[in-house]
């Protein structure tokens, strides 16, 4: 490119200047930083909070693990047991939410971060490396559980998911049901079922982590 | 309309909960040594908003359809939800993921989601059919 005179030049370098300035500002107004950043409890607490209010809001309650017996409905799980003998269309709205949710783990992953890594406590990233799990403070979830799909790994993924359909539908709720809304509510079959998931959760990392891994 | 309402909060949970990383292991596991705050902070600041807006909303909010607000209360009773609650707190802790993140790493590309999707079906299915003979 041809430039006549200094004085052109000056005009030029400033004008790009001046679009970075602005590039830099849009950024810092739009809070695009922050949004790659790992939300804070204090950001991601009270947004799950108000998620819930909405839905009661919209005449609905948040309980996520309900769709699981409606998807055995819709499979015809109904003809052979009456406890999914139900319409599961009016258990439609709670499906959306559900694919909602799946196309939020994508979004998330693709447009809302940079291989997010969860910064858990150094002395947890200790103990998980003295258990073998390596991947600890590197991923988001362990490649030790998730990565390959060896037999025992699968075996693992069967029986957490089994313990898991089962729990939430015996105790009548899942976290969102029973931690979030039943307490949000302050119902005292949901404070047992909180200290139930407690006990539970406390029972498998103390007492059967140590067998497994 | 409100179809799409349902599918966006759903996205906006799905966002929450992986940006805050309520739906990754180790935040799980790390809970259950008490060995941060992160988790607590979450459900209790969850609650602190909760609480505020759902007595709130009971007295003095009508829902969308103009109906006074009404949480369903839960049947009375100790043995199935505490041991129910331990059923699932294993699970939880084993697979580090609740049946709301299940579906949101599932969309993160966290394939092997889908053999925890289907086993938890199946133990749902395995409740339906021994709902009659456990204690409630």
């Amino acid at each position: 490119m041809l430039i006549p005179n200094g004085a052109n030049v000056t005009k030029v370098t400033e004008e790009i200047k001046c679009t970075d300035y602005i590039c830099a500002n849009m950024k810092y107004f739009l809070h695009m930083e922050w949004i790659y950043n790992a939300w804070p409890w204090y950001v991601g607490g009270p947004l799950v909070a108000l998620i819930m209010l909405a839905l009661i809001y919209l005449g609905k309650s948040f309980g996520f693990s309900s769709n699981f017996r409606t998807m055995c409905a819709m499979a015809g799980a109904g003809k052979s047991c009456s406890f999914f003998d139900f319409d599961w269309r009016t258990q439609r709205w709670n499906l959306l939410f559900l694919l909602g949710s799946i196309v939020g783990g994508y979004v998330s992953v693709h447009y809302l971060s940079d291989n997010q890594v969860p910064a858990i406590s150094t002395e947890t990233i200790a103990q998980l490396k003295s258990m073998n799990f390596e991947s600890a403070g590197a991923t988001f979830v362990p490649t030790e559980i998730y990565g390959d799909m060896s037999l025992s790994n699968v075996l693992l993924l069967i029986v957490g998911g089994l313990l898991i359909g089962f729990g939430t539908r015996y105790a009548g709720g899942c976290t969102s049901g029973h931690a979030i809304s039943g307490l949000s509510d302050l119902q005292l079959p949901s404070l047992i079922a909180v200290i139930g998931f407690f006990i539970g959760g406390l029972l498998m990392v103390h007492g059967l982590f140590p067998l497994i891994f | 309309m409100r179809q799409l309402v349902f599918i966006v909060l759903g996205v906006l949970f799905g966002v929450v909960m992986y940006k805050a990383e309520a739906a990754s292991w180790f935040r799980i596991y790390e809970m259950f040594n008490f060995q941060s705050f992160h988790m607590y902070g979450f459900m209790g600041s969850a609650l602190a908003v909760g609480i505020v807006g759902v007595q709130w909303m009971k007295r003095s909010a009508k829902n969308v359809d103009g109906e006074r607000v009404a949480v369903a209360p839960k049947q009375k009773s100790i043995t199935r939800y505490l041991v129910g609650g331990i059923f699932f707190g294993l699970g939880w802790a084993l697979v580090g993921a609740c049946p709301g993140p299940m579906f949101v790493l599932l969309g993160a590309g966290v394939l092997p989601m889908l053999i925890v999707i289907v086993s938890a079906l199946f133990g749902t299915f395995i409740y339906g059919v021994l709902k009659d003979k456990l204690p409630h």
